[in-house]
């Protein structure tokens, strides 16, 4: 399936993944309401920097994924390929946030923690396809198919 | 091919998945005493406080069962196993024949005796739907409470009863809370947490006698209730093994494959089982629901005949008390890392060139499933920038080619 992919040796570290990212999920359709109401968009998406190298983190969609399993709501579950989060289910937990390997899962700040939420591969607002990887100037961040192990 | 799990819960929900990983068509039963659609147990302390409904707190969706092809015996109790016959014998005397096996039949509260308890009308224990269904029925605003137990269950019982204005004593016959999960330090910040909520401890002491609403206790206090919340302890599920020949020693032992050792054709999973702890290198019962899980997802991979192991488990728990949540994992052994602040907390134990287990509260919890990857895969401290990791967890720290393998994976991870 189709997939996120980051190459670090361009990533500028401009952080314009995560507006992008934070605003496709805001549900608002201007950015400055998005970022200027106090509503804590938050993105699911993360730039680690350092010493000369940045690179954007987000949920792999495992196949055989821990925070699926673990989850102990059955809140979380695989859509199609998409690792999902329900957030009426999700009592905020954060088994999922212990479990993840990448360290993806987010601790939803636009519910005061009270759930997580993560990366949809932008399947479940308005974007179209991946926020991230559309808007990266650099194309540090790309949507593909490279083909399953 | 016909499957038999007893067992409606985490571990026998995940051999389902496992087995129709392999096995598309073959018959699957599962039995339960409780007469509900599977529910997440580890729930009920939110129902309880009506932050989830009895239809949201499912554990799979209502189509579970059909979309699976599972048959379902729900509300009989199974009583014991023949291994030689191949037949679970039910409660009202009749046989389900099975040709694979998983018991996963879980834990049952564990009551210490105790003088005067009889005299108590209204005690609970805090494991099951049907627990939180009769304290409903008994519980009022401003009820006072006593909780026999400073440990998960009954602290997530304390959470859920705040919801009522209720007026809870929690005993203890351990010095502190939580020390299944918390050392010392994390105990006293999470007990003046907790204690700032209004709830009070009494540590190091137990119960001498009940009467019918009071409790005197060993170190001369008298506690008054409207009920008692029983949490004392778990005890595996046993019996059924034991029945069919399998070895139990405390809980039920099965090799990686999750099959019951002494038995064939016979599976184990979840809380009645034991666990080979990688974190501590020993054999420990590990009642948490993703080790129920991921063990009955294996169990019925094995049942279905795709070869499967499970070889990395090691205790961790995520888990909230009155809005301070708690993160941790593994053991408690080695060099220690600490960083305090008020009621952010964190602890890392390093031994022999890897991390071994960690302690997070507070906003100390972000990411922290990098540092649960560090025990599970063994990763070689000298191969990461452990001073970067100390401080936040985060991938920058592994080396390029492991943190490339990382991120161009992520199709395979348990």
């Amino acid at each position: 399936m189709k997939r996120v992919y980051v190459n670090e040796d361009w990533c500028l570290g401009c952080h314009l993944c995560e507006f992008y990212c934070a605003f496709a999920n805001s549900g608002e359709t201007d950015m400055s309401k998005a970022f200027k109401l106090g509503r804590n968009a938050a993105p699911r998406i993360r730039i680690e920097e350092g010493d000369g190298i940045n690179f954007a983190v987000s949920c792999r969609h495992c196949q055989d994924p821990a925070c699926v399993k673990g989850c102990i709501a059955g809140a979380l579950s695989i859509n199609n390929g998409v690792i999902e989060i329900n957030k009426d289910k999700c009592v905020g937990c954060y088994t999922c946030v212990l479990s993840c390997p990448y360290g993806c899962i987010v601790i939803d700040p636009q519910n005061d923690g009270m759930t997580v939420t993560k990366c949809e591969l932008c399947t479940r607002n308005n974007a179209g396809e991946p926020a991230c990887a559309a808007n990266c100037p650099n194309r540090a961040i790309v949507y593909e198919e490279r083909g399953e192990a | 091919m016909k499957y038999v799990i007893i067992g409606n819960s985490a571990a026998g929900i995940g051999a389902v998945q496992g087995i129709r990983e392999a096995d598309k068509d073959g018959q699957i039963v599962i039995i339960s005493d409780e007469k509900y659609h599977t529910y997440s147990r580890p729930l009920i302390s939110y129902l309880l406080k009506g932050r989830v409904t009895e239809e949201s707190m499912i554990y799979r969706p209502l189509s579970f069962y059909e979309d699976n092809k599972v048959d379902t015996m729900l509300g009989i109790r199974a009583v014991s196993v023949d291994s030689a016959s191949k037949n679970v014998l039910l409660e009202d005397g009749s046989k389900v024949s099975y040709d694979k096996l998983l018991i996963a039949a879980g834990s049952k509260p564990f009551v210490p005796p105790m003088e005067g308890l009889d005299n108590v009308k209204d005690k609970f224990s805090f494991m099951k739907l049907d627990d939180v269904k009769a304290i409903e029925k008994t519980v009022k605003q401003g009820s006072k409470v006593l909780i026999v137990g400073a440990g998960l269950i009954g602290l997530k019982a304390a959470e859920a009863l705040e919801h009522y204005g209720a007026q809870m004593t929690v005993i203890d016959l351990a010095d502190r809370i939580l020390p299944s999960i918390l050392d010392k330090e994390a105990s006293d910040i999470m007990q003046a947490h907790i204690e700032s909520k209004g709830v009070r401890f009494i540590l190091g002491t137990s119960v001498k006698k009940f009467g019918e609403n009071s409790a005197e206790l060993n170190n001369g206090e008298t506690v008054d209730f409207d009920f008692v919340i029983l949490a004392v302890g778990v005890r595996p599920n046993t019996e059924l093994a034991e029945s069919a020949g399998g070895s139990v020693n405390r809980g039920i032992e099965t090799d990686t494959r999750q099959a019951v050792k002494g038995v064939t054709d016979i599976y184990a999973a979840g809380d009645c089982t034991k666990s080979f702890d990688i974190s501590a290198g020993t054999e420990r019962i590990l009642a948490i629901l993703p080790n129920a899980f991921m063990q009955g997802n294996v169990a019925g991979r094995n049942m279905a005949g795709k070869e499967s192991y499970y070889l990395n488990a090691i205790p961790m728990n995520a888990i909230g008390f009155f809005g301070l949540h708690i993160i941790t994992a593994g053991s408690y052994d080695g060099e220690v890392y600490c960083e305090k602040d008020g009621s952010n907390y964190k602890k890392l134990f390093t031994k022999d060139n890897s991390l071994k287990g960690f302690i997070l509260m507070g906003n100390k919890i972000e990411r922290a499933g990098i540092y649960t990857s560090m025990i599970k895969e063994h990763i070689a401290l000298d191969e990461t920038d452990f001073e970067m990791l100390k401080k936040n967890p985060m991938l920058m720290a592994f080396s390029r080619a492991r943190r490339n393998e990382k991120l161009a994976g992520g199709v395979g991870n348990d």
